[in-house]
């Protein structure tokens, strides 16, 4: 059972590359224990900005920094991050390109029983609809430090969700295929491709393990790059397959699911089916009992594909 | 030396050409902020075509992004775009010159716009300036009716927290916003107390006076540990009676009658500049 939450894996390349590289600034609206970067604003205090509670404050300050040539890194509860700050993103990172990366920590239903108001079950969507904003779930802690040191090579705005808990490894530290703004396929297989993101990609190789024993092929994609979305992935996965399933801790509009059914009915017509959280407050939980709940998990995309296929 | 009053009767003809060649614009604000903008770039700040890319240069962001003409006016003068080009094609089809700062423009740092968005993110030029040692100012100018931005007040806050010195924000405290006067819309008088209380440096002049204008600038250079702020008190439309202190004129285009009034007014008002 990995302890690492994908956060962690973030403050840990970090701060291996800020001993080389003193433009890096690490930026938190009080959330530096949430972020797990504490260790790193301990380490290079110079290279720390703490705003307070003001998210707002928090995107403008980094922009600012950014276009001074910093490289910041600005964390903080994505509930907030995507909503509170919406604006500052659209106008001070997007608009203005600005090479600011927007780290949403705690995202989706992370914070579970605290309630609606500190889920950020729509920030795939509003990110995503933001020109010049590219948005990554990352699904595991290899790949969350794979993508960190590639978003460390360029100087556009992203915004990165991850969530509050550690996950299942997907990868290991040696075998972590990782290309830039290219999905990474799991398995391949001709009955049904299962395309997840985040931290519901997990449950896809789950799904796919058990499908496989009962005799149903299936692909796994890992798309952690949500935006831009690797299209051509989509269409060779649905073009092997009779059926499209996508997973996603995300508000059923706007999110993978929709972005991955818009790519299909184009490209490869053929039957999607979106698993989503529900347009409406989640049950109360931690994240693994709401999963459940809604059939987020290895059983419930099983009883998906089955009854669709 | 530059007569920068005289010349700030011609780039205000300027803005009004480009409004009414492209039909709408942000006249009133232009016409006060203006003689700010004229002194930052003709006298305080070291922005030029030749240094846009020098890590020294100073940093300036206009936050009250609408009026953006005067912003124009006053970057042709300094040689980035030809004021030719900016009178034919502002607000036009295909433009590059919209009606808000665009940082694909040579001499625009950042876009701009949405209103409370300048302050904060000059926090982050004026940090990085700290970080690296670097002796640049930076310089942002708000509208008064913008103060009610709460995201105004996050900046302000964080400004003082990480003592930035090289920071001076100026208020174009024109009394006016689009609904009337600022302070039947929402009360923004004690503004020397509001920002003292936020930890300034607080200086208020006639922000159409050059003379106040300079000393201002020059005060805020000597302000150790505290950032300033510049409360400029101006006349909204400021050059012309036709315009002056009338919230109708926030964004009007002069018909033909008002163009040839406003025109004379401003000649003269150079005029009665030359010979000062």
């Amino acid at each position: 059972m990995n302890k690492i939450p994908n956060r962690q894996a973030i403050c840990e390349v970090l701060m291996e590359k800020a001993k080389e590289d003193k433009d890096i600034v690490v930026l938190c609206s009080d959330s530096r224990g949430s972020a797990s970067l504490t260790p790193f604003a301990n380490e290079y205090p110079k290279q720390f900005v703490e705003v307070g509670i003001a998210e707002q404050n928090l995107v403008s300050i980094a922009a600012g920094l950014a276009k001074c040539k910093k490289k910041p890194f600005a964390a903080s509860p994505a509930c907030f991050l995507s909503t509170r700050s919406y604006e500052q993103a659209k106008v001070d990172c997007a608009y203005s390109n600005t090479n600011v990366t927007l780290i949403g920590i705690s995202g989706g239903i992370s914070y579970g029983a605290l309630g609606m108001s500190h889920h950020s079950a729509q920030d795939i969507a509003a990110m995503s609809a933001i020109p010049n904003m590219r948005v990554y779930l990352p699904s595991d802690r290899f790949q969350t430090a794979k993508l960190i040191e590639a978003l460390l090579k360029d100087e556009k705005p992203a915004y990165i969700r991850v969530g509050r808990n550690p996950v299942e490894d997907v990868y290991t530290e040696e075998n972590c295929p990782f290309e830039m703004d290219k999905a990474t396929v799991i398995t391949e297989g001709t009955d049904v491709a299962i395309i997840a993101c985040g931290e519901m990609v997990g449950p896809a190789v789950q799904a796919a393990e058990l499908l496989k024993a009962e005799g149903i092929s299936a692909s796994v994609v890992d798309m952690y790059c949500v935006k831009p979305l690797d299209k051509e992935a989509i269409v060779k996965a649905a073009g092997n397959a009779k059926l499209v399933v996508t997973v996603e801790e995300h508000a059923p509009f706007g999110g993978l699911g929709s972005m991955v059914s818009q790519v299909v009915a184009g490209e490869c017509p053929k039957k999607v089916v979106n698993l989503a959280l529900p347009d409406a407050p989640v049950i109360t939980g931690t994240s693994k009992e709401v999963f459940d709940y809604y059939g987020l998990n290895g059983e419930g995309i099983v009883k998906t594909v089955k009854e669709n296929l | 030396m530059q007569n920068l009053k005289a010349l700030s009767y011609d780039l205000r003809k300027n803005v009004i050409d480009m409004i009414v060649e492209g039909k709408g614009g942000h006249i009133g604000g232009d016409m006060s902020v203006m003689d700010i903008l004229v002194e930052l770039y003709f006298e305080q700040m070291n922005i030029s075509p030749e240094n846009m890319d020098d890590p020294d240069r100073d940093r300036f962001v206009m936050s009250k992004g609408h009026s953006v003409e005067a912003l124009y006016a006053v970057l042709a003068a300094k040689g980035f775009f030809p004021i030719e080009q900016v009178i034919k094609e502002f607000s036009k089809f295909g433009s590059k010159f919209i009606g808000h700062p665009n940082n694909k423009l040579p001499g625009i740092e950042m876009n701009s716009g949405s209103l409370g968005h300048g302050l904060p993110v000059c926090v982050g030029m004026a940090l990085a300036g700290k970080m690296d040692e670097r002796d640049y100012r930076v310089y942002t100018v708000m509208g008064d009716g913008e103060l009610a931005e709460g995201s105004v007040w996050e900046g302000a806050m964080a400004a003082h927290q990480y003592k930035l010195d090289n920071l001076c924000a100026i208020v174009d405290r024109n009394r006016l916003q689009i609904s009337g006067c600022t302070e039947d819309v929402m009360a923004h008088d004690s503004q020397e107390e509001r920002w003292s209380s936020f930890g300034w440096h607080v200086i208020s002049i006639n922000g159409n006076d050059y003379k106040e204008l300079k000393a201002a600038f020059d005060e805020a250079k000597t302000v150790k540990g505290a950032p300033t702020v510049i409360i400029a008190n101006t006349v909204k439309g400021c050059g012309s009676p036709v315009m002056e202190n009338k919230a109708g004129w926030h964004h009007k285009v002069p018909n033909a009658e008002e163009y040839a009034q406003i025109m004379k007014d401003l000649e003269a008002g150079k005029e009665a500049a030359l010979h000062e």
